[in-house]
């Protein structure tokens, strides 16, 4: 008998744990290149109490303990490295609160985008939330805990972890702590005035605890949409482009985008800018000041404003994008990884320049964009390489793209996002010595018997 | 490569110069437009290249049938005006390229060929397009298009291929003779475009609207008068044809419904404005379409029918918003037999 098992089936029921060989090799991987690596356990727990319990267990036991919400992160981040238990969080959807007063939401982490978003579309039609652009059953927890970004993180604060006003988190020593307002008074409005102990489970990739409950911002949702797309040939003028675009401050979204498909768009530089209102007057003088603020590409006739007709416009305004998702699926196979880097925007040109050099070095396709970050503060550059699973070479060869592009991503002067477990080594191999051995002590202190997510940003 | 049939004698001698002085969008005192019109005809820069909207409207007002407007573009591209920006006209060229993958396919007449809009296909259904065959796609796509591009050269390139590719693939094969155009603009490509390039059309196109009247008069029985007033967006590529422009009026009168009396009508229509917006010219473009359409809501229209595709996509949205019905003439017409 498996004594791990029988207690884990005393915590949430026989229904929601498995060891059977299937549920193992599906929580194994994900939809990116890391090579499997299999589970002892699949837990689905419903409340933070038996979160707890688990964590508890697992102390005891000195088994691994891997938070999982979506497992979309295509880098292997919910992939146990080192076995143990994979902590399916999904059961624990609820959506606790919402203050319309205040803009946030309180839900628990294993709510998906796709839920809180038809709640609030349902329930608060004036309020939304900040969409990633990934499959709607990723979740608003594990979106946060890898500073994922989304079609508001242009206007309205950047990161989705800048959004987070307060988090409910079992501590690797099985402790339950609330951080942000929630400690202290009942209400879920804000991290400040507090020492602002989010820090802690924000970035770590699971290592530093379990987040069992999210604050998070809401944002008026207008009535009005439009979408421009401003094209150039020169990659090296995308940067002023977007610095003119940004102050206008009339854009929700802005979107930079190179591809080779479809053929039409080949060579082509993309901004797209995404315009909300709540009246349509509004909406037109937005869209006035924002073309004003290219006047002088557009009357050279080297740049312009790409004429769209509808089917195109529509597919544009949505949230999330869905041929996001048909891209990830251009090559057939159904694979598909991305490395996002964090960088300045200055950087954009060079990023594309390598991007294009890497992917012809390996033979493979690619789409290169990048997401605007809090009012240009930053950019998410994404170099994505869809591939064909059933071609091992292809998959091969994306790998080595990914690694050399981790390494050109740094080397440029940008970080990996949510990168894989080699691509954690290669930023702490450029960090700060000093940082690295706070970020060892910090975990250390909190998960003395190393059980979360290990494997994780260690060198 | 194919030269425009033009004479420039007869444009130098020309005193009213119609194609400048009756444009709705290049205002000149009568002087100055000869003037830039003579500059223009012995190719040299002229501020009309760069005023030009591209309506193609000037087509129709030349008295003499010199074809005023090709040579605009003929000109705009070898002195490299770019109406659109150039990325854009890029981008346009490859997207309505031919893919080479057209193949053999039986049709029985009539046959109607779709041009680019293949995703329109719904609408030739019901009492008046019973029996029809269709075609369509990029590898017969007429490409007249480029025009708004300043690249008489695609076409030139471009449309022999096509044609071949319509005897070859679709109307020799099936013994037909008769080639339907849905769009205007092929129809304006195969009888204007392609005689004053002196490319050979060995089918004989047939207007959409010529075909529907036919149609429709052989059925005039089931006709249920509609009794609406409906507004008529011209294409610009009427104006290749204007000629066809009564057939509207033929339509109307068959189905119950009235053409108002617009300031905007017949020759002194107005662009859609979906070009004026690719060539940047935004304060233009909304300009035009607001004139427009209050035009036709000042003349009590009720709908506002089309037959170009382009010009629906871009005027649907403010005919809706001022209360009107966005249609296409095939709809329309199918309503008055309850379809």
């Amino acid at each position: 008998m498996d004594r791990i098992k029988d207690r884990l089936e005393e915590i949430v029921g026989k229904d929601y744990v498995s060891c059977s060989a299937e549920e193992r090799f599906i929580y194994s991987r994900d939809q990116g290149v890391q090579e499997p690596s299999e589970p002892d356990y699949v837990v689905l727990p419903a409340t933070s109490e038996e979160v707890r319990e688990i964590v508890l267990l697992a102390n005891e036991a000195k088994v691994p303990v891997v938070p999982m919400g979506g497992g979309l992160v295509l880098s292997g981040l919910t992939v146990p490295l080192k076995g143990g238990i994979v902590l399916d969080m999904k059961r624990m959807n609820r959506i606790l609160e919402v203050n319309e007063n205040s803009h946030y939401a309180v839900v628990e982490a294993g709510t998906s985008q796709g839920m809180l978003d038809a709640y609030l579309r349902k329930h608060h039609p004036r309020l939304k939330h900040s969409l990633p652009d990934a499959p709607p059953v990723a979740t608003i927890a594990g979106n946060i805990a890898i500073h994922g970004s989304g079609h508001l993180s242009q206007s309205e604060g950047g990161f989705h972890s800048e959004m987070v006003t307060g988090l409910e988190v079992v501590l690797p020593t099985g402790e339950l702590v609330k951080l942000g307002s929630c400690s202290t008074v009942s209400a879920w409005f804000s991290r400040a005035p507090l020492p602002d102990l989010a820090g802690l489970f924000l970035g770590w990739n699971g290592t530093t605890g379990v987040i069992t409950k999210v604050g998070i911002k809401l944002f008026p949702r207008q009535a009005h949409h439009d979408v421009l797309i401003f094209m150039t040939e020169d990659v090296d003028a995308a940067p002023d482009i977007l610095f003119r675009v940004i102050h206008t401050g009339m854009a929700e979204d802005i979107n930079y985008a190179l591809s080779p498909k479809p053929d039409y768009l080949s060579g082509f530089q993309m901004i797209v800018i995404n315009v909300t209102a709540h009246r349509e007057d509004e909406l037109a003088l937005k869209l006035r000041i924002i073309r004003e603020s290219l006047r002088d590409y557009f009357e050279t006739k080297e740049a312009g404003f790409m004429p769209m007709p509808p089917n195109m416009k529509a597919g544009l305004l949505e949230v999330p994008q869905k041929a996001l998702s048909r891209f990830a699926d251009v090559r057939k196979g159904g694979g598909f990884e991305y490395v996002g880097a964090i960088m300045p925007l200055e950087k954009i040109p060079d990023a594309c320049r390598a991007g294009m050099e890497i992917t012809e070095r390996n033979g493979i396709t690619y789409s290169l964009g990048a997401r605007i970050i809090g009012r240009g503060h930053s950019a998410m550059f994404f170099f994505a390489y869809p591939f064909n699973r059933a071609d091992k070479d292809e998959i091969r060869r994306v790998r080595s793209a990914l690694e050399e592009t981790n390494e050109e991503a740094i080397r440029l002067g940008g970080i990996p996002w949510k990168a894989e477990a080699a691509g954690q080594k290669l930023i702490l191999g450029s960090m700060e010595p000093a940082t690295y051995e706070l970020m060892k002590k910090v975990r250390t202190l909190l998960d003395p018997n190393g059980i979360m997510n290990p494997g994780n940003w260690e060198v | 490569m194919q030269r425009l049939r033009f004479d420039p004698d007869l444009c130098l001698k020309c005193e009213t110069v119609d194609c400048i002085m009756r444009c709705q969008y290049i205002h000149l005192e009568q002087d100055r437009a000869k003037e830039e019109h003579d500059r223009l005809v012995r190719g040299r820069m002229s501020s009309i290249l760069h005023e030009c909207v591209t309506c193609y409207a000037c087509e129709e007002y030349c008295p003499h049938g010199n074809h005023p407007f090709y040579l605009i573009v003929e000109r705009q591209e070898a002195l490299s005006v770019h109406p659109v920006p150039v990325p854009i006209e890029k981008s346009q060229v490859v997207m309505m390229g031919p893919r080479g993958k057209i193949r053999p396919r039986e049709v029985q007449a009539p046959v109607i060929n779709m041009c680019f809009f293949g995703m329109m296909k719904g609408g030739i259904r019901g009492r008046i397009f019973e029996g029809v065959s269709t075609i369509g796609g990029p590898d017969i796509f007429c490409n007249l298009m480029f025009l708004h591009f300043a690249r008489n050269s695609t076409i030139k390139e471009r449309l022999p291929v096509m044609i071949g590719n319509i005897m070859k693939f679709h109307l020799e094969p099936s013994g037909v003779h008769e080639l339907i155009c849905y769009h205007d603009e092929c129809y304006g490509t195969y009888t204007s475009w392609a005689p004053a390039f002196g490319i050979e059309v060995p089918f004989k196109p047939v207007h959409l609207f010529d075909f529907m009247l036919k149609r429709m008069l052989d059925l005039k029985d089931e006709i249920r008068p509609l009794g609406f007033t409906v507004a008529y967006q011209r294409p610009c590529s009427s104006r290749l044809c204007p000629e066809t422009d009564s057939l509207v009026d033929d339509l109307f009168a068959l189905i119950g419904v009235q053409r108002p009396k617009r300031r905007y009508e017949y020759g002194r229509a107005l662009c859609c404005a979906g070009v004026i917006d690719a060539a940047q010219r935004f304060d233009l473009a909304e300009e035009n379409r607001r004139k427009n359409v209050e035009d036709m809501r000042a003349a009590g229209a009720q709908y506002a029918v089309f037959n170009c595709p382009f010009c629906f996509w871009t005027l649907a949205e403010p005919v809706m918003k001022a209360g009107m019905v966005p249609i296409m003439m095939s709809d329309l017409c199918l309503m008055a037999f309850g379809q």
